[in-house]
């Protein structure tokens, strides 16, 4: 069960003909396919495109009435694998992963794709993870399409652009036998806004059906000679055909003037900011009726030379506003024009900066500069020269004082525990090798732990450690998720380790999901999936493979074994390599399944135990070793009103969960007392009710014996 | 309501830009930012505005600070073309959920005098950088307001974290209420209301703390100043004392005695003297007075400074964190009460409490009688012997009688604590440091003030304190060297604020360097 339910909006995929949908870019895209007749669709979740995967998890039903096969795939290489449907067979298939790390894992099978091409529609749906928010490396998505001749879709940022993207993806890709990607950044799949919906579609051609009748055609296939063809037939037949359909149906847009001094050249995705920077310009309206002639490339690859030509033609200058870099389009313009005979001057890098987002205001200043320099009779007076915003005073002194926050584990993550457990380690033993992976428990390399030297991938992170795997005088620690174990981890990591006769320490932290990208279930999740193969465990998986030395641990919050566990798998005398598995739920997931459950179940007068952490404000002394080893959001700081003290004490506020890291802490740590568990139970039996109220007036009549005994103070 | 939005159809091009409302919400990870947005987006189109919003939802939902925007205009047959990313200067309101990250949007350049509504709950949630230094590195909230109330052109700024706890709801609804209480949105309260409704989940509680939020924000002229007073903090002072009938004479004795000294030491004396008394008894409070006396004799007419610093250390020093101080304060009944007031217990529930303990061998020496704990500890076999015979965690039930007697009658060795071992080394160790002190009190005043104030550095228990005591003795060194010199109470108080600043006291360490190499070539 994936961290959000997506049943209402599953309802609204059920849309038909003249009704409007209303809710996120990547939900549109995923109603666009079932409107397009598409026969099957996968992925690998991952932000931004996660939501598409959940929804089509929670749509089994109207997935079945369509006929269409929803796979959930084990990596992005799978998924694009999957697409293999669509080369002999006239099937529609669409798969989204996120992009440039999905589109690595699966490059490998998309670069085969494309050299036999489609007969089918195929579309491959990227959910573009740059700039702000991003979790990733900062590259483009383009070389990809431009090295396998892929074609890339980069529609304008709103639902209609987007569907008709999906709608005209298809076509494209049946009409050039190439395979089509279509390009959404991480704000234009969470883009809220509307669309008017068409009746789904049933295949034409299901993939039940196609299995009763297969087909194959050895020129399809990639080895020689057919390869060999695959190439001229991409650059002679292919490429010709996407540029026609282009061309032909206005997938490209022109807005404003025809004539002018200056145009904008655009990617698609670029045009909501192009268009506010017009705004804020007088030079467009709301509407983004434009005074600039413009040219919004909702194809960015491959580019059309006749019509950027014509749009060209009259203009003495034209701005190419591209994102990211290297600047593969205004390269490929310039070679246009240059082999021309249009004497049109070509502005793009320089004018605005090479990398990085373009945010408003990159692209306001740089759009000002441009036409300050090539048109200045278009700027109003207050835009040639724009009155100095005003200064805010002590803007300088705010940096110093507002603390960064970078994300972390959540509260009562079951993480946490092992990396405590590592620090305490490290805290005896010295600073060890130690390797991250991809995941929640890359926070790790963050405060309060600062355990973690690099992240080379998805299941990665065990195999980056191979140089060091021959041993030394500390072993080397690599950490995986049980998402990156399934993903790749287990043959690229494990069986490498295995095979090599690693002498590395490998700790696989299992949260029963893929939690980082929203809770998915993987091959090893506890709970049953009625449409997915659960329960499979790792420790079966890693004594498969051929690893001999497993620990199982099945409670990542007792501290004192963790360390213990590590501590014998950095010192035995085992050759090969030496696999901690360290389980627990994900704590995000254990609330939402959980919480409602217990609600009910005390309401319903069933015995129900709930604890929670807290901490005796006289016995803290404000030293704060216990946050040094947890990070929790819930234990925090609290000023007393108490002219003794100087320093803030530790507080445990009321969003704890009493997953018990805090006691365990300080007891595996030696660090205080101050720390108690206090658990409610609701509907005790009478029994306990009674042994419960004979004991409190024991110890009440104790308390109060002593209480007389002495002086007492307001404060206690 | 804003005048912006009653525009004509046929009005200037830049008029009609301007009528964009555009909206920011910075929110930490778990604080609802999403339902917020999802909410607004719902009532604008409730009220036929068209609206887009987008988030960059990723890793940072998981605790990190994470933004929202929307943009709308009132609906027409044509779609606007709005910008999916806020721009600095370009924002009209501002809505955080937390008092850092209005600052965080102020750097941002989200929040201009010209133009933006700041609406801000007050609150703080602390970051791990605030959270993992030994002292006190807590961010400056009144410098935010401060800042805040110049940067933008209306501040609703309070504390709506509180509101939203005590309507058993989360933030997100507050800020609803205090966006629809600012008037920033054209729309009627009930349109809000009729959004929360529809959304079918917690209603009751979101509405209440929706119409807290609301009024409230109706009261706001962002004239006041910051209110900092803890709003969740058992405020800790001294009042007046439960005194039982014959323990009054002696306790009137000390409150005389008291009375005496300069009125302007008299409260942290007063703080002080229960501190030691609650730690101990009256016998001690005595004792506690004798120490502050002595330092009223040693200067006695240079102002207060000295006697008040002292009156805290004193007492701190005095009250120092043993077994019997951590029974007497786990079996007492205002403690009971306090928890089961904290986790909100009904009649019919039981409550457990289980504590957390790990004492090892150096507790329990502590714990012996003089000379039996000396031999102990300087004897490394029984020392290990102790060790391996008590050193383990303790998962210990107070709500059970074995266990509650055990911890009543440990704190029921008060009455011998004075000839334990713990008790004398920390004597010695107070007396020592107190003799240092008031021995720079002639010569440097200052000095003696910075140097009693060092005592902030012990703290906490086995690892922690003796790490403690070693950035003392450390800093107390520190101090020797620089003594006789014109700022030397300044590098006392460097030193100390280094050894707070780090854990591995590597500031300490280097600030001492410094010392050294400048005192070395003194001689």
């Amino acid at each position: 069960m994936a961290e959000r339910s997506f049943k209402k909006e599953v309802e609204y995929l059920r849309l038909g003909e003249g009704d409007t949908f209303h809710g996120e870019g990547i939900l549109a895209i995923t109603k666009a396919l079932l409107q397009c007749g598409v026969g099957y669709v996968g992925g690998y979740q991952g932000a931004p495109i996660s939501h598409l995967m959940d929804v089509l998890s929670d749509a089994q039903d109207v997935l079945g009435e369509l006929g269409v096969r929803f796979e959930a795939n084990a990596s992005e290489a799978a998924a694009a694998a999957m697409l293999a449907a669509s080369v002999h067979y006239p099937i529609r298939g669409a798969i989204t992963f996120k992009s440039p790390v999905g589109t690595n894992v699966a490059s490998d099978a998309l670069a085969n794709l494309a050299s036999g091409g489609v007969t089918g529609g195929a579309l491959i749906i990227v959910g573009e993870d740059y700039g702000e928010g991003s979790s990733i490396m900062q590259e483009r998505i383009h070389p990809f399409a431009m090295k396998s001749q892929i074609w890339l879709l980069d529609p304008r940022p709103n639902l209609p652009s987007i569907v008709r993207a999906v709608e005209t993806g298809f076509e494209l890709s049946e009409i050039s036998n190439t395979p089509v990607m279509l390009e959404v950044r991480i704000r234009s799949c969470h883009v809220y806004g509307s669309f008017e919906t068409k009746d789904n579609k049933k295949p034409p051609l299901s993939v039940k059906d196609a299995l009763d009748n297969p087909m194959r055609d050895t020129s399809r296939i990639v080895l020689p000679p057919a390869s060999y063809l695959h190439e001229h037939e991409k650059i002679e037949k292919r490429w010709p055909a996407a540029v026609e359909y282009i061309t032909k149906n206005k997938l490209n847009e022109f807005f404003g003037p025809k004539t002018g001094k200056v145009g904008i050249v655009m990617q698609g995705g670029m045009y909501n900011g192009v268009i506010r920077a017009l705004q804020r310009l007088g030079l467009a309206d709301v509407y983004g009726e434009s005074d600039v002639p413009l040219y919004v490339l909702n194809v960015t690859y491959p580019l059309c030379d006749d019509e950027f030509l014509s749009f060209c033609e009259g203009l003495d200058s034209v701005l190419v506003v591209e994102e990211g870099q290297p600047e593969f389009i205004e390269q490929a313009m310039r070679s246009i024009l240059h082999k021309s005979d249009l004497t049109t001057k070509l502005a793009g890098k320089g004018v605005l900066p090479m990398a990085g987002e373009y945010t408003g205001e990159i692209m306001l200043n740089s759009i000002t500069a441009y036409l300050k320099a090539n048109c200045p009779e278009l700027l109003s007076a207050s835009s040639r020269s724009p009155n100095r915003q005003v200064e805010i005073a002590g803007l300088e002194k705010l940096a110093k004082t507002v603390p960064p926050r970078p994300p972390g584990f959540c509260t009562g993550c079951p993480e946490r525990p092992i990396f405590a457990a590592m620090k305490l380690v490290e805290n005896e033993h010295g600073p060890h090798q130690i390797a991250s992976d991809i995941g929640c428990h890359l926070f790790s390399i963050m405060p309060p732990f600062e355990l973690g030297g690099t992240t080379m991938g998805f299941g990665l992170g065990p195999a980056s450690n191979a140089a060091f795997d021959g041993g030394g005088k500390r072993r080397p620690i690599s950490f995986m998720g049980d998402g990156g174990f399934w993903h790749n981890g287990l043959s690229t990591s494990i069986g490498n380790a295995v095979y090599n006769r690693s002498d590395g320490v490998i700790v696989i932290v299992d949260n029963f999901y893929s939690a980082a990208t929203g809770g998915q279930d993987v091959l090893s999740s506890r709970a049953e999936n009625p449409s997915k193969s659960t329960n499979h465990p790792i420790k079966k998986a890693l004594e498969g493979v051929g690893v001999e030395w497993v620990r199982q641990i099945d409670n990542t919050y007792d501290v004192s074994a963790m360390r213990a566990t590590l501590e014998e798998a950095l010192t035995t005398d085992h050759k090969g390599p030496k696999v901690i598995v360290a389980s627990s739920e994900c704590m995000l997931n254990k609330q939402r399944r959980e919480k409602p459950l217990q609600r009910k179940d005390i309401q319903n007068g069933i015995r129900t135990t709930k604890p929670r952490f807290g901490v005796d404000e006289e016995v803290c002394t404000g030293d704060h070793a216990c946050m040094r080893l947890s990070g929790c959001p819930s234990l925090t700081i609290k000023k007393l009103d108490d002219p003794l003290r100087d320093d803030p004490i530790a507080h445990i506020d009321q969003s704890c969960v009493g997953c018990g890291n805090c006691g365990e802490v300080a007891d595996a740590a030696v660090l205080c007392p101050s720390f108690y568990k206090a658990e409610i139970i609701h509907n005790p039996s009478k029994l306990e009710s009674f042994i419960a109220g004979l004991r409190g007036g024991i110890i009440n009549w104790l308390q109060n014996r002593r209480s007389r005994s002495r002086l007492e103070f307001g404060n206690n | 309501m804003p005048s912006k939005i009653k525009l004509e159809k046929k009005t200037h091009r830049d008029q009609q830009v301007d009528a964009i409302i555009k909206m920011a919400i910075l929110a930490v990870g778990g604080q609802g930012g999403g339902v917020l947005s999802s909410w607004i987006v719902n009532v604008a189109e409730r009220n036929n505005f068209y609206v887009q919003a987008t988030s960059v939802a990723g890793v940072a939902q998981r605790t990190g600070a994470t933004i929202y925007y929307l943009e709308m205009l009132p609906s027409e047959k044509q779609r606007p073309v709005f910008s999916l990313a806020p721009s600095p200067g370009d924002v009209d309101i501002v809505i955080s959920a937390e008092l850092m990250e209005a600052g965080r949007s102020i750097m941002r350049g989200f929040v201009t005098p010209d133009r933006t509504t700041l609406i801000t709950s007050t609150h703080r949630a602390f970051a791990t950088a605030e959270k993992i230094v030994p002292g006190d590195a807590i961010a400056d909230s009144s410098q935010v307001y401060d800042i805040a109330k110049e940067a933008c052109d209306r501040l609703i700024a309070f504390d709506m974290e509180t509101i939203a706890i005590e309507a058993g709801s989360v933030v997100s609804a507050s800020l609803f209420g205090a966006l629809a209480g600012s008037g920033a949105l054209p729309f009627a309260q009930q349109t809000y209301e009729d959004t929360i409704t529809a959304s079918g989940r917690g209603v009751e509680a979101s509405l209440k703390a929706f119409r807290a939020g609301y009024l409230k924000a109706q009261e706001e002229d962002g004239s006041k100043e910051l209110d900092q007073s803890p709003a969740n903090a058992d405020v800790v002072s001294p009042g007046d004392p439960k005194v039982p009938g014959f323990l009054l004479p002696d306790w009137e004795k000390l409150q005389s005695r008291v009375q005496e000294m300069p009125e302007t030491v008299q409260a942290m004396v007063q703080s002080g003297l229960q501190k030691v008394i609650d730690f101990q008894d009256l016998a001690y409070g005595a004792e506690y007075l004798d120490r502050i006396e002595r330092v009223l004799t040693v200067k006695p007419d240079s102002g207060s400074d000295l006697t008040i610093t002292a009156a805290k250390y004193i007492a701190n020093a005095m009250a120092y964190d043993d077994m019997i101080f951590v029974s007497d304060i786990k079996t007492r009944k205002s403690r009971f009460d306090r928890i089961k007031k904290d986790i909100a217990i009904g009649d019919k529930n039981v409550l457990r409490i289980t504590e957390y303990f790990h004492p090892g061998a150096g507790e329990f020496c502590s714990m012996m009688p003089l000379r039996l704990g000396r031999m102990i500890e300087t004897s490394p076999r029984l020392f290990k012997g102790l060790d391996w015979l008590v050193n383990r965690g303790r998962r210990v039930r107070t709500d059970t009688l074995f266990w509650f007697m055990t911890l009543y009658l440990v704190s029921g060795l008060k009455r011998f604590r004075r000839k334990l071992l713990r008790h004398n080394v920390e004597k010695k160790h107070l007396n020592a440091w107190l003799d240092t002190a008031l021995s720079y009190a002639d010569s440097d005043y200052d000095l003696a003030v910075e140097t009693l104030k060092c005592r902030r550095l012990i703290k906490g228990y086995s690892d922690t304190h003796r790490r403690g005591m070693s950035k003392f003795d450390k800093v107390m060194s520190g101090i020797e060297l620089v003594r006789g010199r014109d700022d030397a109470a300044d590098w006392a108080r460097r030193l100390r604020e280094a050894a707070l600043s780090d854990v591995e006291g590597n500031t300490l360490d280097g600030a001492l360097k410094t010392i050294a190499s400048f005192t070395d070539t003194k001689h």
